[in-house]
């Protein structure tokens, strides 16, 4: 038994990364960020507002939160949708109670379907980004460019059309991506996406058609992520997301602005059982003085305006 | 395949000669980060698959990045306020593609040992040369790039041959005799160092490096809750110090800087790091300073006790 001779050869083992996305760039050297009023913190709470296929295709994967029970899954599917005719107003009502501004991110599915919900987002002021067409439509690697340029045209043309918003943000469902995913969103007028977890700071992406800028939502510190694949309890994610404010707020009066980023999911936290949790978490977060809350373009802006 | 490869004699944990840390301390303790490069793209491994997505598994690999970029340094500062150097276990490319965080740890004096190229690159499938030659690169990039006779080994992503903890030993002593090769941490049989049997004879040891600790472990495949885990780390020390009284344990925290570094996780790691430190009669040690102590005090009386042992129950 032999490996191959690529298998001891490494072609991109030089100064960098072995690929030429974004530069390497470590976060404690960077010159510091100053948010304004003074702030230290700035705290982006987005929510996905989502839609999974009761007929799910897979392809290539099953999106995590999807059907997992032969054909028709009723059960996941409800408790999915339960998070957009219920747990959503939940939300609404913590968010209002605790003076927190929040992103949406919209499967544009969900504003076909759903013009009443659109519309509550729309005239809450909510920035929408725009989250795929629906959680089963995946970008992925193998996927054929023209089909995928079709799909990322289609999702943000309606949904800005329907919005009325001009929608500069994406999340690709489950977060996957195919090498193409940035040429498309830039062609495609997007400015920045969140699907890279690799910084806790904005940062150039590069890519054929334009530059984006990569926005950190961490996936380690999301609801889904804490409660639903690791299963912790929600008094756990309440202490994770404390730990984390107090532990940035820190780093920040040395190294400069950062950024809590709390990515929600209304099917787990809208649940009767969580939302006090939820509502736990607001509250401690609108007692810290050094935070700023605000939309993602709002951070971007005031980032990007230091550059 | 064999039932089984041999490297250590069955020794009960009661009743061993003696083990005293430096200045009578009870427990050796050390902490271990890896850091990794994962590649994006890495040639493809009948094995075992680097990502379970298609190119760009963007998931895996960002968080990963993300302990370079952000966790490293944040890692680095907290250890660096508990008086703990660090024993790196290091993909040796990385020296190619990130040495400011090489020099920020030769700097405070950091050790570096050997976890391969990259963590993309399985040892499955190679054959003796090539395996040997992945590990004499590696060590000779350690060199290269740090100055130092790399004496530790952890195979990249804890894949290994039947023939790896010889090779690592042999390659060694090729280029730096007795310097270099001269323990592992892929073994976890045991919480004191203990004599490895290697086809050369060479004077070689395992030192606990425990998987039962290492936050990728807690995090990732048990999914600990984060406070949780700080406290099984204290549970760990408590019991591991209450031992050493009779003879020296090791403990060991593996690290990886995408888990631990989380925003989320640092609290209850320095809760732990300080209660830890905290102790007096703790070695506040490395890698390389466990297996040299052990190798000149206590691995003769090792071997002497295991044999006797042995031949007392035959």
């Amino acid at each position: 038994m032999t490996a191959d001779k690529d298998y001891l050869t490494y072609p991109h083992r030089s100064y960098g990364m072995d690929h030429s996305s974004y530069e390497w760039s470590m976060l404690n050297e960077r010159a510091p960020v100053a948010w304004p009023n003074g702030k230290k913190l700035a705290l982006w709470v987005n929510i996905n507002v989502q839609f999974f296929p009761l007929d799910q295709k897979s392809i290539p994967f099953p999106v995590p939160g999807g059907m997992t029970m032969p054909y028709p899954d009723l059960r996941h599917y409800t408790l999915r949708d339960y998070g957009n005719r219920v747990g959503i107003y939940r939300f609404f009502d913590a968010l209002d109670k605790y003076g927190i501004t929040s992103s949406i991110a919209m499967n544009t599915l969900v504003a076909q379907r759903y013009p009443y919900l659109l519309n509550k987002v729309v005239e809450r002021g909510h920035e929408i980004l725009c989250h795929g067409e629906h959680m089963d439509a995946l970008h992925y690697g193998g996927q054929s460019i023209e089909e995928e340029a079709e799909l990322v045209k289609r999702s943000l043309e309606e949904l800005r059309t329907l919005s009325g918003q001009s929608i500069k943000g994406w999340i690709s469902p489950a977060k996957n991506e195919s090498p193409n995913t940035p040429q498309l969103l830039a062609a495609n007028g997007i400015e920045y996406f969140c699907d890279w977890v690799n910084d806790d700071m904005p940062y150039s992406f590069h890519s054929d058609q334009g530059d984006l800028t990569a926005m950190p939502l961490s996936t380690e510190l999301e609801d889904r992520f804490i409660i639903m694949n690791n299963l912790h309890s929600e008094s756990s994610y309440k202490e994770q997301v404390i730990d984390a404010c107090d532990f940035l707020l820190d780093e920040a009066t040395t190294q400069g602005g950062r950024i809590l980023a709390l990515n929600l999911h209304p099917w787990l936290l809208g649940q009767p059982h969580r939302i006090q949790t939820l509502e736990q978490v607001l509250e401690y977060l609108s007692n810290q003085d050094a935070i700023w809350s605000a939309s993602p373009m709002e951070i971007l802006t005031a980032f990007k305006s230091q550059a | 395949m064999k039932q089984d490869l041999g490297f250590y004699d069955y020794w009960p944990y009661e009743n061993r000669p003696k083990i005293q840390w430096p200045g009578g301390a009870k427990l050796a303790f050390w902490v271990a980060p890896n850091i990794e490069y994962y590649e994006l793209d890495p040639p493809q491994n009948s094995f075992r698959k680097a990502w379970p997505q298609p190119t760009p598994a963007v998931a895996g690999y960002s968080i990963r990045d993300y302990g370079n970029r952000v966790g490293h340094s944040r890692q680095m500062e907290l250890l660096d306020k508990y008086g703990i150097r660090g024993s790196v276990s290091l993909s040796t490319a990385l020296c190619d593609h990130h040495p400011e965080i090489i020099k920020q740890c030769r700097d405070l004096n950091w050790e570096f040992f050997s976890h391969g190229i990259y963590n993309t690159r399985y040892t499955y499938g190679m054959t003796e040369d090539q395996e040997r030659e992945m590990i004499r690169d590696s060590i000779k990039s350690i060199f290269k790039h740090t100055n130092q006779k790399c004496a530790g080994y952890l195979a990249p992503a804890l894949s290994h041959s039947e023939l790896t903890l010889d090779l690592f030993a042999e390659v060694g002593s090729e280029l730096f005799g007795n310097d270099a090769g001269i323990y592992t941490c892929d073994l976890f049989h045991d919480d004191q160092p203990t004599p490895i049997h290697l086809r050369s004879n060479k004077r070689f040891v395992s030192v606990p490096y425990s998987l039962e600790m290492n936050d990728t472990i807690a995090y990732v495949a048990n999914k600990i809750e984060p406070r949780r885990y700080g406290q099984m780390l204290k549970d760990n020390f408590d019991q591991l110090y209450k031992e050493g009284s009779n003879s020296g344990t090791v403990m060991c925290i593996p690290t990886h800087n995408y888990q631990i570094s989380c925003p989320h996780r640092m609290k209850s790691y320095e809760e732990a790091l300080e209660y830890i430190t905290g102790h007096s009669d703790v070695w506040v040690t490395t890698g390389r300073e466990i297996a040299e102590y052990y190798l000149e005090h206590y691995y003769d009386e090792s071997i002497r006790d295991i044999e006797d042992k042995l031949r007392q129950k035959s």
